[in-house]
């Protein structure tokens, strides 16, 4: 790819991503008092993440068996409420070793 | 500075993380053909998961430049809504220009992370959150284009898994505590689950499949609140 290309993809992509992300932040100043807005937004976090990991996290490596198993482990270490790291690796490793052996 | 180091000793599980991620992205890139560099650069000004996939995906097989202005958009928009979310828990530290630059660091673990504090935010906590997974993300991206091949296919493809156990550790510990907060994530789920499974309505992009069930299901928790206050207010009354 010639590279006056890819800059032209790389500043499109780019810019439309910070501007989604810096714009909002920008414009929105004081608290919103709307209590049903409020509500919205306390939700939209985990409303977001709970999208986001289910049922991709299934997919997200070579087989579905060892993802499910990798999937339990991560619930049950934040179910202890280990931390972030704790339960990442904990999910991996368990990936891991249910590829490794099944 | 206290702030500062606070932001960045929480930001070391998610620059971990951003590693394995990021490897992977570097890892594709090259191997369809990116330079190292290129890989490098669009992690550098994009710091996005999905959208940098989708992005080079678009660059390799001669997408137009609204097509990779359109999947951004629908891939990202989510950050809209953090954004707006986030705003409301910013302290009086963040300036105009404070905002230009922080806006910038917006992702999803970030935003997660920074939610997770109990007080207000302030703009120093957030240059520490978002610096380490910044560079961890270069750094991966860095790592898997220039040495990808060196690692088996069973580890990279296990860490995979990583990013979306540290969603589970933010979701599940809150989901535990708070009812309200455990039936909107479970709506989310199912919906999402819907989108993925359901013929038709398959097809849509993951981008739009996040808006419209993490829309939904905090409309539904929010009506559900207003719902619940005019039963107290009246129970009082």
């Amino acid at each position: 790819m010639e590279w006056q290309t890819f800059l032209r993809y790389l500043g499109v992509m780019a810019g439309v991503t910070y501007l989604i992300r810096a714009v909002p932040f920008v414009l929105s100043r004081g608290k919103i008092t709307n209590p049903f807005w409020k509500s919205f937004f306390d939700y939209i976090p985990y409303a977001v993440l709970g999208a986001m990991t289910f049922p991709a996290i299934l997919y997200s490596t070579d087989g579905v068996l060892s993802a499910v198993a990798g999937m339990m482990a991560a619930m049950i270490l934040a179910y202890w409420k280990k931390g972030l790291l704790t339960v990442a690796a904990g999910a991996c490793i368990v990936d891991f070793l249910i590829q490794l052996f099944v | 500075m206290q702030e500062i180091r606070q932001g960045m000793k929480d930001g070391i599980p998610i620059a971990l993380g951003y590693l394995s991620v990021s490897f992977t992205f570097g890892l594709m890139a090259v191997s369809v053909g990116m330079k190292w560099w290129q890989a490098a650069l669009i992690s550098m000004l994009n710091l996005t998961s999905a959208g940098q996939f989708a992005g080079l995906e678009i660059m390799v097989t001669g997408g137009t430049l609204v097509e990779m202005a359109l999947s951004e958009l629908v891939i990202n928009i989510r950050y809209a809504l953090m954004s707006l979310s986030l705003s409301q828990k910013t302290d009086q530290s963040f300036h105009t220009v404070h905002r230009w630059a922080v806006g910038a660091g917006i992702t999803d673990e970030i935003f997660a992370v920074a939610m997770n504090r109990k007080t207000d935010i302030s703009r120093h906590y957030m240059y520490g959150l978002i610096m380490l997974p910044y560079f961890g993300w270069l750094a991966g991206t860095l790592a898997g284009a220039l040495l990808g091949d060196v690692l088996p296919e069973m580890i990279s493809s296990s860490m995979g898994i990583a990013i979306y156990g540290m969603f589970i550790a933010i979701i599940f510990p809150k989901a535990r505590e708070d009812k309200k907060i455990f039936m909107v994530i479970l709506i989310a789920v199912i919906l999402s689950c819907g989108f993925r499974w359901l013929p038709a309505v398959n097809r849509l992009s993951s981008g739009f499949v996040i808006i419209i069930c993490a829309v939904a299901a905090a409309v539904i928790g929010a009506f559900w609140d207003l719902v619940c206050e005019k039963k107290e207010s009246e129970r009082i009354n």
